[in-house]
């Protein structure tokens, strides 16, 4: 097949869709909602009511049974007006309901799947720590078989999604045992909301996606029944990983997206905005500064969507998801640092979304891996000696 | 209730550039939407259809791209929608845009109770189209309609509010009518999932000049007398306004004087 770059009507027609929901029903709200550090429930249901939860799950399980690109196109659009409902959809999406789809066995699916899909349940993806961030594999929390259950201790740290009143069910990673070359086993296991021995405790004072939910989590000898295993028993560190593999390109959206709104916003503000009698906009040192966002803006997107094209061909992405992660939202820290600049003293008051932009953008140079271990991902697949991780 | 709606494509901009040499609007490197009127007057379509069951049929005349706006038609829930393109179609006016409309609406439609507009597009900013169309096929027209009051199929009967400058005029009319819609008169909906589904599947007919029995000098620029000379975005208006300050007895009469100085009033 020839390169072919145009989207489909679909795609077309499923962005305009979600971009009038964002500006009409987002928009209005999103900065309230920052102010407040509110979570809302009814934005989280109207993303449900539109398909957007599952948009790649198919459709015996409530999905809308489309590909991952109309995913990310919708992450994308939210996200052009505000990263915190941006970081609902997209935690939910890849961290919630990913796993679940990818691991579960058919009763887990047929519990789960449904509710996430219509968004009047949240499931989150428990793998942070107090003391295994970048290094994910050294998960302190144990779970312990005791006859048929799994006997939970521990705790989480910065986990979207678990902590809102339809927060439902938690993937966490446990180490259940030794290993035969002596390391931890790690296994993933569903720990529904509300079983005695688990709470969870919503995280406040973030300068990022203040509306979004994020959570600890406790563990103090939590039970649950030995089916609640995703997958086998072993496999935690590796679904985790390839879990974070797809939900880079989420991330990834959210910087392509926000660059987006962040670029649309400085270039309406600068073209009416005049100084010593001339719009800003058109000072060179202004106008070049526009056309190098556009030109990083067009790269990033090339970038994603051909990392999502090697995804739907169910071909290796690994490394085209580090690098459209890392590219993505570092590009949306220059352009967001731009546009402020580009908005004078009136970027930094909350008054002016690209004041929300600046402060949303720096999450995404360390939510779901930070840059520096994008940089050891990519590094490794392009074979650089020495030990990377 | 059987509908036809007319739909337009137009290019997403509020600042139109227009070449100087052929006076025509530049649509390069500018995205194309449904005509925003045209989104109210699809989905004043939908409502109607919902509360009196029937059929809504969405056309659009345009370039083989226009199809772009049938199938969002089709993912909000039009039963039906028809492209109307042919080569000489092209050049039409307001006239000639009318006459082919009221042929593919009598042609593909037939016993149609009511044909919805909106009641402008946003390129042209015309407003003719939608009287033209009513005019052709000789149904009552009710410009501006801000709500339909009652509807009654059976009794061939409509009672609607026309939203006016100076206030509200509620109207009665027999059926078939044609009505073109302003913004007040719902919100639209936006595509469900499965509508998109729907759409993305969907064949688009397409009908030409011969298909709806169109006769060759009333369309395109045959069909068209109006010659436009030059296009141009007027100046906008020099010198700020003057505030009149005091009693309202003694700036009243003050206003008046000054108004008739310029010649506003007489
Ligand atoms: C709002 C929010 C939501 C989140 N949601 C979730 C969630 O849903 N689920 C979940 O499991 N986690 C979640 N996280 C956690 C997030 O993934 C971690 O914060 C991230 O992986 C980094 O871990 P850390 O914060 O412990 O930083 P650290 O790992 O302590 O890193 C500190 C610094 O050291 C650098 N560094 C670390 N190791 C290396 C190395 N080997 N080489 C070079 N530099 C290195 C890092 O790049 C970074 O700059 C969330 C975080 C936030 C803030």
């Amino acid at each position: 097949m020839p390169l072919n770059f145009d989207l489909t009507d679909q795609q077309q027609i499923l962005r305009n869709m979600v971009r009038t929901f964002a500006e009409k029903e987002i928009a209005p709200i999103a900065q309230e909602l920052d102010d407040k550090e509110e979570f809302s429930y009814a934005l989280t249901k109207r993303m449900g009511e539109l398909g957007l939860f599952g948009l790649f799950v198919s459709e015996e399980y409530g999905g809308g049974d489309l590909g991952y690109l109309f995913y990310i196109i919708a992450v994308e659009e939210i996200a052009r007006v505000d990263g915190s409902q941006a970081a609902t959809l997209a935690a939910g999406n890849s961290l919630g309901i990913a796993p679940i789809y990818y691991y579960g066995n058919e009763s887990q699916k047929k519990e789960w799947l449904p509710v996430l899909c219509k968004g009047e349940a949240l499931s989150s993806f428990g793998l942070t720590e107090p003391n295994a961030g970048s290094d994910a594999g050294a998960s302190r929390t144990t779970a312990n078989l005791e006859v048929d259950h799994w006997v939970i201790n521990g705790s989480k740290i910065f986990i979207s999604n678990s902590a809102t009143d339809i927060s439902k069910v938690c993937v966490v990673q446990a180490v259940t045992g030794k290993r035969a070359d002596g390391r931890n086993e790690l296994s993933c296991i569903l720990v529904p909301n509300g079983t005695p021995g688990f709470t969870t405790q919503t995280m406040h004072g973030k300068m990022v996606w203040r509306s979004s939910n994020t959570g600890e989590l406790y563990f103090t000898d939590c039970k649950v029944p030995k089916e609640n295993l995703l997958g086998k028993r072993g496999d935690g560190l590796h679904q985790m990983l390839a879990t974070l593999d797809a939900g880079r390109l989420s991330i990834a959206a959210m910087g392509l997206g926000g660059a987006q709104g962040a670029f649309e916003l400085a270039l309406k503000y600068a073209k009416r905005r005049e100084q010593f009698g001339r719009p800003i906009a058109s000072f060179q040192v202004n106008a070049f500064k526009f056309a190098d966002m556009a030109t990083e803006i067009e790269m990033a997107r090339l970038l994603l969507y051909k990392a999502c094209w090697l995804c739907e061909q169910h071909r290796p992405f690994s490394k085209e998801a580090a690098m459209a992660k890392m590219f993505c939202s570092e590009m949306y820290h220059r352009v967001a640092n731009q546009a402020v600049q580009l908005h004078g003293g009136y970027g930094l008051m909350k008054e002016y979304a690209v004041e929300r932009h600046y402060r949303n953008q720096k999450l995404l140079d360390i939510g779901e891996g930070t840059s520096e271990v994008q940089r050891i991902v990519i590094a490794r697949h392009i074979g650089v000696p020495g030990r990377t991780l | 209730m059987k509908i036809a709606v007319c739909i337009k494509q137009v290019p997403d901009t509020t600042e139109l550039k227009i070449d100087p040499k052929t006076n025509s609007m530049i649509r390069e490197g500018v995205a194309s939407i449904t005509n925003p009127f045209d989104e109210y007057a699809v989905e004043e379509a939908l409502l109607l259809k919902e509360k009196h069951g029937g059929e809504v049929h969405v056309i659009s005349m345009g370039p083989p791209q226009a199809v772009e706006v049938l199938k969002n038609a089709l993912a909000v829930g039009a039963d039906k929608v028809y492209l109307v393109s042919d080569k000489a179609f092209a050049g039409a006016d307001t006239l000639a845009t009318a006459y082919t409309l009221s042929k593919t609406i009598k042609t593909v439609v037939g016993d149609f109770d009511l044909v919805i507009c909106g009641k402008q597009a946003i390129d042209g900013d015309t407003a003719q189209v939608g009287p033209g169309v009513a005019t052709r096929l000789r149904i009552p027209q009710l410009t501006y309609v801000s709500k339909v009051r009652e509807i009654d199929p059976e009794k061939k009967r409509i009672v609607v509010e026309r939203l006016l400058e100076n206030g509200r005029e509620v109207v009665e009319a027999s059926l078939p009518a044609l009505l073109t819609v302003v913004k007040d008169i719902n919100e639209p909906r936006l595509p469900s999932l499965l509508g998109i589904k729907k759409a993305a599947k969907a064949q688009i007919p397409t009908l030409t000049a011969k298909d709806i029995g169109a006769e060759e000098n009333h369309i395109g620029s045959k069909g068209s007398p109006t010659w436009v000379t030059k296009i141009f975005s007027p100046e906008p208006r020099k010198g700020g306004g003057e505030i009149l300050k005091g009693e309202l007895s003694e700036v009243v009469p003050l206003l008046v004087d000054k108004l008739m100085e310029t010649k506003f009033i007489k």
